[in-house]
């Protein structure tokens, strides 16, 4: 404040001035008097303006009529290309916004242009009279005392309780939503069938990864053997069992005790489902063997059996146990030892001692 | 009784046909009563106000293109292989629900169209609620009366982020199916109830088959019953109380001064309907929205990088993404007691949103209980002469933005070629430290500006017009302000700080004093409006200009 050049001394401004009263108030002047438009006073800005309306109103046809035209005249037949379904979808859009603006843009003109503007004032009344709310509490003791609740309070009690109860049923008849989750989370389709040790698959296609394809820095998208040919609860399936494959040096892996034969050569295979919230960690930075997850930037570290090492999730990614079979092929020795994905209140009862 | 049947009281009859039918149903429904009400209802005027139109007129643009979209949609997660007209993904197993939303982009005339109009209005529906929202806090709306319009308000932004959000995870795609997988994990982080809430959501293990049906029903029926339930009590509530007003000239707590209904206001806000169509169908014409086709069908393992949710879901992703999970080797989630808390996940997920709401909700009594100011408002504030709250709402707004911003964290690193983890590091450091310096300089701002208007009110506007004065001193001139555009500078209540008075038994108790401390807090830095004795003060001191300016007009008018 003070940028007034008069050279004068600056009062205080922010001083505030101790029990302003209605005497010291500047008096509200009233609404401000009314400026004509020229369209009030000259005949032919009001002839113009309504020549603008209608001319709005025109557009808004011709708009209907693009619309039209091209809803019916752009055939999209069995092989249309993408061009003629954006060509129709932006004549659609311009057809439906030119009825639309037209219309609107020529009431609101009309409304700004042509009809009153005089502001008025309207007084506002009481939302509540004191009249009305002694009227409603004598309505109130009335009905309330002809209900004689209050004399009957065993009537009133019961009441209360069944009323308490009733909405239970209501509650209940929702617990088939799903089945229980028991130790569902737990288990993948990795655990080996039958004793048969289940084989490393390329995702999508589900071809068995052999050891030897596995060069070093190289990673690949790993499925289950059978994951594909499932006909029910695939992607139930898949969600738990996606696994990330990647071979690195061996020196460059320093595997915890217990897990030294958890990898094969170099190979190891972590679980693809962030620990964070499940989505999958799908980038691989190969220079540095980090795993990134691309939803919340989780960062897991290879070398450290994918430790979390920036990030919002808190435990590393599952470790799945792999080897090789007698046709060269990468299998799984195990299911995970811990449930794979987010974090869930009943997990620690689901997590195996390691080589247990 | 009888009267009505008087031979010499005749009936109204009217002339036309038209005459005769409006009469007949008037006879019936009684809208002569209803428009003699309503007719030319004063309504004040702003742009400000637009905001809440733009949200109803998006609503009803939703339920017009949904309906659309519900004729073509199917929501079954049943396997199928696409035979539709976009080639590059024919014969690829994907669900039906899939399936069906790229046929009613490729295969129905129109469809795309509808698809684009009711996702662009979707998003704008949240944007204009939020503004509008935002609008009505800093004006002070939400005061005595309309508190409880206010929590009605608040409901609905919770709505509208609801009917968001089962909408977009409805075409089962891969990018809204990773957003479900993200509920999925945040659901199971629940303690207690957390797996099995997830298992009866998706009918069983994620993703299963029973997801995108079960949303169907919330967002096509649920969902929008209930935001019309909440609309028509909106509405109801601003008819009871009628429409706040900008202060100003001839306005006060006792009147509403603006357009009558009709013709003038019922004109301006019907074809602002027509506009809002209009704009959404530019969008929908030449801004690709949600192009599902190029994302592909929901697998659980292919993810792309630099996805994001849509704008309104960003502040609790931003927040996901900012807490740490470890810090040093020390995990932030816990095994107490056999189970799980997964603070890494819960507290980012429910704390910033539950406060952000909680205060939203709470905070016209939190004001109302510290100002102790239970009077009827119906004149608004000018944001700047309220400083104190105009402080609190940018401190939640910039909260609210840096946990926004944070949700795209790695397209910040992408685009302005910094490291994602120092764009982390810093917005973590925002997250605590914006809102204290958003309070700080919103509170001075505001202030300065009280300055300037009380500085304008009792100087005048500069003119930018140097004089010289006979003994050689340059002043610049002021020419004063009418007395309508003074009123609208000086013309508000700035409160001082409320002491702490004593309870009937004469005791000033702990809450009270702390209720005081709040009172100083809030209006302790004040500017008081000018006075008309200031305003005397000020051209008396002035005489040298006044006279310069008598003399100038004087000029003028011998011209």
């Amino acid at each position: 404040m003070g940028n007034h050049s008069d050279g004068s001394p600056n009062h205080s401004g922010t001083v505030a001035t101790a029990g302003q009263n209605e005497v010291e108030k500047f008096q509200d002047p009233g609404i401000p008097p009314h400026r004509l438009r020229l369209a009030d006073t000259d005949p032919r800005a009001a002839k113009k303006a309504e020549r603008q309306v209608a001319l709005l109103f025109g557009i808004s046809v011709v708009g209907t009529l693009i619309f039209l035209v091209a809803y019916f005249a752009i055939d999209l037949g069995n092989d249309s290309s993408i061009a003629t379904i954006r060509l129709q979808n932006a004549l659609l859009g311009i057809g439906t916004a030119l009825a639309m603006l037209g219309i609107g843009t020529g009431i609101v003109h009309w409304a700004k242009a042509l009809m009153p503007d005089h502001e008025v004032s309207e007084e506002r009344h009481a939302i509540r009279t004191e009249e009305d709310r002694q009227a409603a509490v004598r309505i109130v003791d009335d009905i309330v005392e002809e209900t004689g609740i209050k004399r009957r309070p065993l009537i009133r009690n019961t009441l209360l309780g069944a009323m308490a109860l009733a909405p239970l049923p209501a509650l209940a008849i929702f617990g088939d939503l799903g089945p229980r989750p028991d130790d569902k989370l737990a288990h993948t389709m990795w655990a080996p069938q039958d004793g048969k040790l289940k084989r490393l698959a390329r995702d999508p296609d589900g071809t068995p990864i052999k050891a030897a394809d596995v060069t070093i820095g190289s990673a690949f998208h790993v499925i289950p053997e059978g994951l594909n040919e499932l006909h029910e609860g695939k992607l139930n399936e898949k969600a738990k069992s996606v696994v990330l494959l990647m071979r690195l040096n061996p020196e460059e892996l320093h595997p915890s005790p217990g897990r030294a034969d958890w990898a094969y050569n170099g190979i190891v295979a972590y679980s693809k489902i962030c620990t964070h919230v499940g989505c999958p960690v799908a980038l691989y930075e190969q220079q540095t063997h980090h795993l990134l997850c691309p939803c919340h930037q989780s960062t897991f570290d290879l070398t450290q059996e994918c430790k979390v090492i920036f990030g919002p999730a808190s435990r590393p990614l599952p470790q799945l146990p792999i080897a090789v079979d007698s046709e060269g092929y990468l299998v799984a020795t195990s299911d995970f030892h811990e449930p794979v994905g987010p974090t869930y209140w009943e997990r620690e009862q689901h997590v195996l001692i390691p080589n247990a | 009784m009888s009267s009505s049947l008087t031979p010499d009281a005749p009936a109204f009859v009217a002339k036309t046909s038209g005459g005769r039918i409006t009469d007949f149903v008037d006879q019936r429904v009684g809208g002569s009563g209803i428009l003699r009400e309503f007719g030319r209802k004063v309504f004040p005027d702003h742009w400000s106000f637009m905001f809440g139109e733009v949200a109803l007129y998006s609503f009803v643009i939703l339920l017009l293109s949904g309906t659309f979209l519900t004729f073509f949609f199917d929501p079954s997660m049943a396997e199928t292989h696409y035979a539709g007209s976009y080639t590059p993904l024919t014969n690829v197993e994907m669900s039906v629900a899939y399936s069906s939303s790229l046929n009613i982009s490729f295969d129905v005339r129109g469809g795309m169209f509808m698809r684009q109009v009711h996702h662009w209005s979707a998003l704008l529906f949240v944007a204009s609620v939020s503004v509008h929202m935002l609008r009505v806090f800093f004006t002070g709306a939400f005061r005595k009366p309309r508190e409880l319009n206010w929590v009605v308000g608040s409901v609905l932004l919770i709505l509208s982020m609801a009917a968001g959000f089962t909408g977009y995870s409805l075409p089962d795609d891969l990018l809204s199916g990773n957003g479900l997988r993200i509920i999925d994990g945040v659901i199971k982080s629940i303690p207690v109830i957390g797996t099995y809430t997830s298992f009866f959501l998706f009918g069983g293990e994620f993703p299963g088959t029973m997801i995108i049906s079960r949303l169907y029903t919330l967002h096509i029926l649920l969902v929008p019953a209930l935001i019309l339930l909440m609309i028509v009590m909106h509405l109801f509530m601003v008819v009871v109380h009628k429409h706040t007003q900008y202060p100003g000239p001839g306005r006060n707590d006792g009147n509403v001064v603006g357009y009558p209904l009709g013709p003038v206001y019922a004109a301006k806000a019907g074809g602002f309907f027509f506009i809002v169509f209009g704009v959404v169908a530019i969008m929908a014409a030449f801004f690709t929205i949600n192009p599902i086709w190029n994302y592909g069908p929901y697998d659980p393992s292919p993810v792309s990088a630099g996805t994001q949710p849509d704008w309104y879901i960003g502040f609790v992703d931003g927040a996901l993404r900012l807490m740490p999970g470890t810090i040093g080797d020390w995990k932030v989630e816990q095994v107490w007691f056999g189970h799980m808390f997964t603070f890494n996940v819960l507290l980012p997920a429910l704390v910033p949103a539950g406060i952000l709401f909680t205060v939203m909700f709470a905070y016209p009594w939190i004001e109302r209980w510290i100002t102790k100011d239970n009077r009827e408002h119906h004149v608004l504030d000018r944001p700047r002469n309220a400083p104190t709250r105009t402080a609190i709402g940018m401190a939640g707004f910039v909260w609210y933005c840096v946990m926004w911003a944070a949700a795209g964290s790695d397209l910040i690193a992408t685009h302005f070629h910094v490291a994602l983890n120092d764009v982390t590091y810093w917005l973590r450091a925002l997250f605590f430290i914006g809102p204290v310096i958003a309070f700080i300089v919103t509170k001075r701002v505001a202030l300065a500006l009280q300055r300037k208007d009380r500085e304008i009110a009792l100087h005048g506007r500069e003119t930018g017009r140097i004089v010289r004065l006979p003994h050689g001193e340059f002043i610049e001139v002021h020419a004063p302000l009418d007395e309508y555009k003074r009123y609208k500078l000086i013309g508000f209540e700035s409160p001082v700080p409320l002491p702490a008075v004593p309870n009937e038994h004469g005791v000033v108790d702990r809450k009270e004093k702390r209720r005081a401390k709040l009172s100083r807090w809030f209006f302790e830095d004040r500017v008081a409006p000018a006075t008309p004795a200031e305003l005397e003060a000020a051209h008396g001191h002035h005489g040298a200009h006044e006279a310069v300016e008598a003399a100038e007009s004087q000029k003028t008018l011998s011209h």
